[in-house]
């Protein structure tokens, strides 16, 4: 017999004998024995115009030291990379292909690492930015929701020093139940083969409890939002 | 030394280091402050709670069916499922992947399961160079200690310690700024990633739904570990199941709050494949390794069952008296503070752990700060009960049929009684010592004087 099968008869095996659910003092069943109810009654609150939720992820981003920028205009969000481009003194930038990366990426005027076809990783690890776009921001938490297909590959988003994400304000969603509906509703069929919730650049307090940036991944998070 | 022996000796020890205490009491103050600021955020925290105990109780009672889904999943995907009864058989089956590959150098992101079946230091026997990335995990490795806490693994050293070791080990200059330290391992690993053959991670979770395992990190290590090395292996234990995948929704924000304080950590990624066909990079190759390592014996206690509900936050380290006290160190166990203290007995032996179950003072403050609502405390004492019913101590059974003799005798119990008056205050002069018979007590307490009078004969004597 193989492990499998050895694992999956011991698990049987114990199951025989039924376990109390938690909290339930050994009366009725559990809630989530229903698949339609949803956690979004006991998650923080978010306000129910856009106009709350963007301030709610406005908040959410300075608390977690992102840089997010919102702009009127395509041409304001250029102007406003190029001096990101200035201020960093960028000499080359990673990216890929898609809408929003294709309208602001020319103006940079820079060498550009395409990484959504073979490229070589030490050629993105010598970038000083990465620019890509995403599938959602989420209010709730000021995250901003990746996957390898939307982004431009698994390394884009987490080698380069500094991660610029470029979005439409209509990808702001409300909470993390509205963005995994949305991964459904977009991926069921499908899925990409990593979907990534960033939260803020990388960071650790692994000395004295004390956080610092940019421990790993990117030191910088900026998100240009039009 | 027995392990019991070794526990209340370095117990005795960590006590005793005042500076000791008074770090690990500071380094979680903080904490303390944002988990309960980031508890007070949502709209119904009780409420949570038991929505994630409801499905964790989901996902560990039907762990047969929800294994099989997930497995299937990550085949129909290309990804290598393996399973492992031991350790030994987890250990063999990735020394197997690494010889086939040829490989020369891993890469890991921290894993608790990796630490409970000695990973690095079998890879190190073959031959290979092993780095974790994970920074704290980096330290206890170069430091050759194992992690002092499940979710931070270096809380006990001092940036002075740290900058001693960067110096020594990595061969850095000297610095005591946390940021500078950090960036002198951001640079050391920025090679080991481009150059490492494989990649080792753990897993948080595992959505049988899609076939997906999902990583909370801060760093971004393990991102890079999942994204660089041409072949990636994860190992997990068979409990970390989840059923959907939007219970997420709900898992995410609950093991932040609880095990760092945020709201999500920087980075929760789900992976449900190696590359796939038009994807440009990622490793060319996933194995899923899932372990049971006396799990199906956990499970198999339904008592005790909900311990493998465990999402592994450290909150209940974080708030025990005993871990603040004596430190991670000193349970000499991969999984320490309350939870460790409950299952290792049930993955490492009873008779040889259930010290760890004495070692606590049922104050309950893990059971109440426990996001699934494990039961920590009466399984403490479920712990004992079992103990003494599998092996009953000659010298407590002993002592208890001698009270019970005397007791049930007042001539003999009176006499005893007055015995006691006369000579107690010459315990005074040997407490503590070998001489006295209360040694195990009185060597860190006071006996109490017995009262003058017993309460029969001031009854008797009263006006």
């Amino acid at each position: 017999m193989s492990e499998r099968e050895n694992i999956l008869g011991r698990i049987r095996e114990a199951l025989k004998v039924g376990a109390l659910v938690p909290g339930l003092h050994g009366h009725g069943q559990p809630a989530s024995a229903s698949p339609l109810s949803s956690p979004r009654q006991w998650l923080p609150k978010v306000g129910d115009s856009f106009d709350e939720q963007l301030a709610l992820f406005a908040k959410n981003a300075a608390e977690l030291k992102a840089d997010f920028q919102l702009f009127k205009s395509a041409d304001e969000a250029r102007q406003a990379i190029n001096s990101l481009r200035d201020k960093e003194k960028w000499q080359r930038v990673g990216g890929h292909s898609g809408d929003l990366t294709d309208a602001i990426c020319p103006t940079l005027n820079l060498p550009l690492l395409r990484t959504d076809r073979p490229y070589d990783v030490h050629e993105l690890e010598a970038c000083d930015a990465g620019i890509s776009e995403c599938d959602a921001l989420i209010a709730q938490t000021g995250t901003v929701l990746v996957t390898n297909r939307s982004a431009g590959g698994r390394a884009l988003s987490v080698l380069p020093p500094h991660h610029v994400v470029l979005a439409r304000r209509d990808q702001l969603v409300a909470d993390l139940p509205a963005a995994f509906a949305l991964l459904q509703q977009r991926y069921a069929t499908n899925y990409p083969s990593m979907i990534s919730f960033i939260t803020g650049p990388s960071r650790t307090g692994d000395i004295e409890r004390i956080m610092v940036l940019g421990a790993h991944g990117p030191k910088k998070l900026t998100i240009i939002c039009f | 030394m027995s392990f019991v022996s070794q526990f209340k000796a370095q117990a005795q020890v960590m006590t005793g280091d005042l500076r000791h205490r008074k770090f690990i009491r500071r380094a979680l103050r903080n904490y303390e402050t944002v988990r309960d600021a980031r508890k007070a955020s949502f709209q119904d925290w009780p409420g949570a709670r038991q929505r994630a105990a409801e499905t964790k109780w989901q996902a560990v009672n039907h762990l047969d069916q929800h294994l099989e889904q997930f497995a299937a999943k990550l085949e129909s995907r290309g990804t290598k499922v393996h399973w492992a009864t031991t350790a030994a058989q987890a250990r063999e089956i990735i020394l197997k992947i690494v010889h086939d590959k040829q490989a020369k150098s891993v890469i890991k992101s921290k894993a608790m399961t990796s630490e409970e079946i000695h990973l690095n230091d079998a890879l190190e026997h073959a031959g290979l160079n092993v780095v974790e990335s994970d920074l704290g995990e980096l330290i206890v490795q170069l430091r050759k200690e194992t992690p002092y806490h499940i979710v931070f693994p270096s809380m006990h050293l001092t940036r002075d310690e740290i900058s001693e070791l960067f110096q020594r080990e990595l061969g850095a200059a000297a610095t005591n700024d946390p940021e500078e330290l950090t960036m002198i391992a951001r640079r050391a690993l920025r090679k080991k990633y481009l150059t490492a053959d494989i990649g080792i991670t753990g897993a948080n979770f595992a959505i049988a739904e899609t076939g997906m395992i999902s990583i909370t990190e801060n760093e971004g290590n393990a991102r890079l570990t999942a994204a660089l090395p041409k072949t990636m292996i994860s190992l997990l234990g068979i409990e970390k199941v989840l059923p959907r995948m939007d219970d997420l929704a709900l898992f995410l924000p609950l093991l932040a709050t609880m095990g760092t304080g945020q709201q999500l950590t920087c980075y929760n990624t789900l992976y449900s494949g190696p590359r796939q066909p038009g994807e440009t990079d990622g490793p060319e190759e996933w194995h899923v390794v899932l372990l049971d390592n006396h799990r199906t014996e956990l499970l198999a206690d339904a008592e005790q069952r909900d311990a493998l509900h465990c999402i592994r936050c450290g909150a209940c380290l974080n708030v025990c008296p005993i871990f603040r006290n004596v430190g991670g160190h000193t349970y000499g166990t991969t999984y320490s503070g309350p939870i460790g203290s409950v299952i290792t007995p049930h993955l490492r032996g009873l008779q040889e752990w259930k010290h760890l179950s004495s070692a606590s003072s049922l104050c309950g403050a893990c059971t109440e700060t426990c996001p699934v609502k494990i039961d920590l405390h009466h399984h403490l004492l479920q712990n004992r009960r079992n103990a003494a019913k599998q092996k009953p101590s000659f010298g407590e059974q002993t002592a208890f049929k001698l009270f019970a003799f005397a007791a049930n005798r007042p001539t003999l119990w009176n006499f005893g009684m007055t015995m006691a008056r006369i000579f107690q205050p010459l315990q005074g002069a040997v407490k503590g010592s070998m001489l006295d018979p209360a040694k195990a007590w009185t060597k860190t307490r006071d006996l109490p004087p017995i009262a003058p009078e017993s309460f029969k004969a001031w009854w008797r004597n009263r006006k």
